[in-house]
């Protein structure tokens, strides 16, 4: 592979990490939150209604992990392709 | 020692400690200046982010409006923290190995043209004045209900105190301060937090209160619902606004938030790529811990209120109802005279009012926290209003100084630039503090709007630029003022039709909304079209010189980000 590949194939693989996370951002809060929050209330945690617990705690909490885990996969993925710093 | 006296100790000391950094903290050169010397930890960097971000409507509204709007207060929540996951996905790492100092800088170089700059430098200035105006006069309000000043006073010592570190210290000493200041504002909202929830739900947890029952055994959130629905008012947890406009307006939110200069310019100061990534994670964390409390403190407030208020004697208030009634945040008016207070949904029967400041302001008393408390609550909401408003100046100035003198005259002396950019900080301190002094009576809501031009107009340029090698400039500046006009002339039109064109004000209601969507969500149709003309355009004109796009590959590539930051 000449660098220029490796280049291009280290950025789809990039592209292709941050498509997956945002899709899981879409679900929490557009899906789980707004879309389809009548859906989910059906069901309970504690206290909370289960779309009303996505829409005001639970994305938020995704939202953070998700941070974390593109942080792990990204610093992964530099060093595989050597372009780490 | 009663609470005055509280107050002043513990603003006193947090305003010396601000002071302190400063001094310690100064900027010897412009690239400490505008971008802290580009060495900040990460985890200072989130946490300064974390300031910078939370403003005096965060720390003192939310809440409160979240209290009145229930399951529709949920835009703001996943709308100003899921902006984060743009942020650190999309944007933060990228605009790091660009290693320059500003958006504008980005802009204009990306897109080969000094007029893109331009729109770019104005839309920096016009987000970020409509922004700082409003925490100067935050400043102002706090000061004035805590420590019994006039509320110009107010503005005037936030303004010496801002213009101090932000001024002397650039980049660097804001980066220090908001660290700090961070540490006073979430000592602050979580002290009355923990304890109200402790005392209403028996667990210490916030977050998990909400979830949790109150004395009678029942869901607090059930007990909620149905003492409102009761009253004739909507259930807490289901919603009024139409999904389309919930949906517009969280992602309205979240790309403007990704897309505010003052926002993306935090994360150049960080040494290395992996740091920027890195670093948009802690903000968030230290972000979340608000966020995720502020529902609570929601609920908890709108609970307590109506349990000590509603159905009681007019005569036999509790204390601290009778205390805020005196600043007019609470109002009571025995209209049908029978002795007591009734809370109703039907304006003409309902008695009570209650401000929405009250949910964060009132709760030391309410949970009947000491005094010290109290004065805590006053020096947090200084501290998130301050944070925010030398972020935002920082951007004004710099904006002035590097975007517009350094830019068109490249031979000027570092020291010099150095000058100037003080010298804008000032200028930007004295006009935001007219602002504060005189607000314009449309402030109040352009600040929502903010992010709205900000999604419109920031944040398609800037992805296009990283994601496409294709996108050009003409393209760019067609986008970016599609985007611009559109979404001004929405809100224009929708807030200010009756008084500048004569509208009827029949016409500017709900009904009338494109697609169903509020002026606040219309930011997310302008990106959209930004998007969409942005890319037609850029197909029928020729692609972007190679220079350009090879700059576009090297940002993609992490390795190298060190030694980008001079040129």
């Amino acid at each position: 592979m000449t660098h220029q590949e490796k280049m291009k194939a280290y950025w789809r693989k990039n592209v292709k990490i941050l498509l997956s996370l945002l899709v899981v951002w879409f679900c929490v809060s557009f899906g789980c939150g707004i879309l389809l929050v009548d859906f989910f209330n059906q069901w309970h945690i504690g206290g909370f209604k289960l779309g009303f617990w996505f829409a005001q705690q639970g994305s938020i909490y995704v939202f953070v992990l998700l941070i974390f885990v593109y942080v792990w996969l990204l610093n992964r993925l530099d060093r595989e392709f050597d372009v780490h710093e | 020692m009663d609470i005055l006296v509280w107050t002043y100790i513990l603003v006193g000391l947090s305003f010396a400690l601000y002071i302190g950094i400063a001094i310690w903290t100064r900027a010897g050169s412009t690239k400490e200046f505008y971008v802290a010397g580009g060495g900040v930890s990460p985890l200072a960097n989130g946490m300064a982010t974390g300031a910078d971000w939370m403003s005096a409507a965060s720390f003192i509204s939310m809440a409160g409006v979240i209290s009145f709007a229930g399951y529709d207060g949920s835009v703001y929540l996943m709308g100003w923290t899921g902006g984060y996951v743009l942020l650190a996905l999309l944007l933060a790492p990228y605009l790091r190995k660009f290693g320059k100092f500003t958006v504008p800088d980005f802009v204009g170089d990306r897109y080969y043209s000094n007029k893109a700059r331009v729109v770019a430098v104005i839309c920096a200035i016009f987000i970020s004045f409509t922004y700082v105006a409003g925490q100067m006069r935050g400043v102002g309000i706090v000061f004035s209900r805590y420590l019994e000043v006039d509320i110009n006073t107010g503005v005037v010592i936030g303004m010496c105190i801002v213009f101090f570190y932000a001024v002397l210290g650039g980049m660097k000493g804001i980066t220090y301060t908001q660290v700090a200041q961070y540490c006073v504002l979430i000592f602050a909202f979580m002290v009355p937090a923990i304890f109200v929830s402790m005392q209403l739900t028996s667990n210490p947890i916030p977050q998990l209160g909400l979830g949790g029952t109150v004395s009678d055994g029942t869901f607090l959130l059930d007990k909620l619902d149905g003492v409102l629905t009761e009253l004739g008012f909507n259930a807490y947890t289901t919603g009024q606004k139409p999904m389309i406009d919930m949906f517009a307006i969280t992602l309205a939110l979240m790309v403007g938030t990704a897309g505010l200069p003052h926002v993306i310019v935090r994360f150049f100061t960080v040494p290395r790529v992996k740091d920027a990534r890195l670093s948009a994670g802690y903000a968030l964390v230290f972000i979340a811990i608000l966020y995720t409390t502020a529902p609570a403190v929601a609920a908890f407030g709108i609970y307590n209120a109506i349990d000590s208020v509603a159905e009681k004697p007019v005569n036999d208030l509790p204390e601290w109802v009778q205390n805020w009634q005196q600043t007019q945040l609470i109002q009571i008016d025995d209209k049908n005279g029978d002795g007591m207070v009734q809370y109703l949904a039907e304006a003409e029967k309902n008695e009570l009012t209650i401000d929405k400041d009250i949910m964060v302001l009132a709760n030391p008393e309410i949970a009947e926290l000491p005094n010290w408390v109290v004065g805590l609550v006053a020096a947090g909401g200084m501290a998130a209003a301050l944070s925010t408003a030398a972020g935002l100046l920082l951007v004004i100035s710099t904006s002035v100084s590097r975007d517009l003198v350094k830019n068109f005259n490249p031979g000027i002396s570092d020291k010099k630039e150095l000058m100037i950019a003080r010298a804008a900080a000032a200028v930007a301190v004295v006009v935001a503090g007219y602002f504060g002094v005189n607000p314009p009576g449309f402030v109040a809501q352009v600040v929502a709007f903010a992010f709205g031009l900000a999604a419109a107009s920031f944040f398609p340029v800037i992805i296009m630029g990283i994601f496409s090698k294709r996108m050009n400039k003409e393209g760019a500046i067609a986008g970016m003022l599609t985007g611009l006009v559109f979404t001004l002339s929405y809100i224009i039109y929708f807030k200010f039709g009756t008084d500048l064109f004569g509208v009827p004000a029949a016409h500017l209601t709900a009904e009338n909304w494109l697609f169903g969507i509020s002026p606040e969500g219309i930011g997310s149709v302008g990106m959209l079209l930004n998007f969409i003309v942005g890319f037609v355009v850029s197909m029928v004109t020729p692609a972007p010189p190679v220079a350009v796009q090879e700059m576009v590959e090297d940002i993609r590539i992490p390795r190298g980000a060190g030694e980008a930051q001079s040129h």
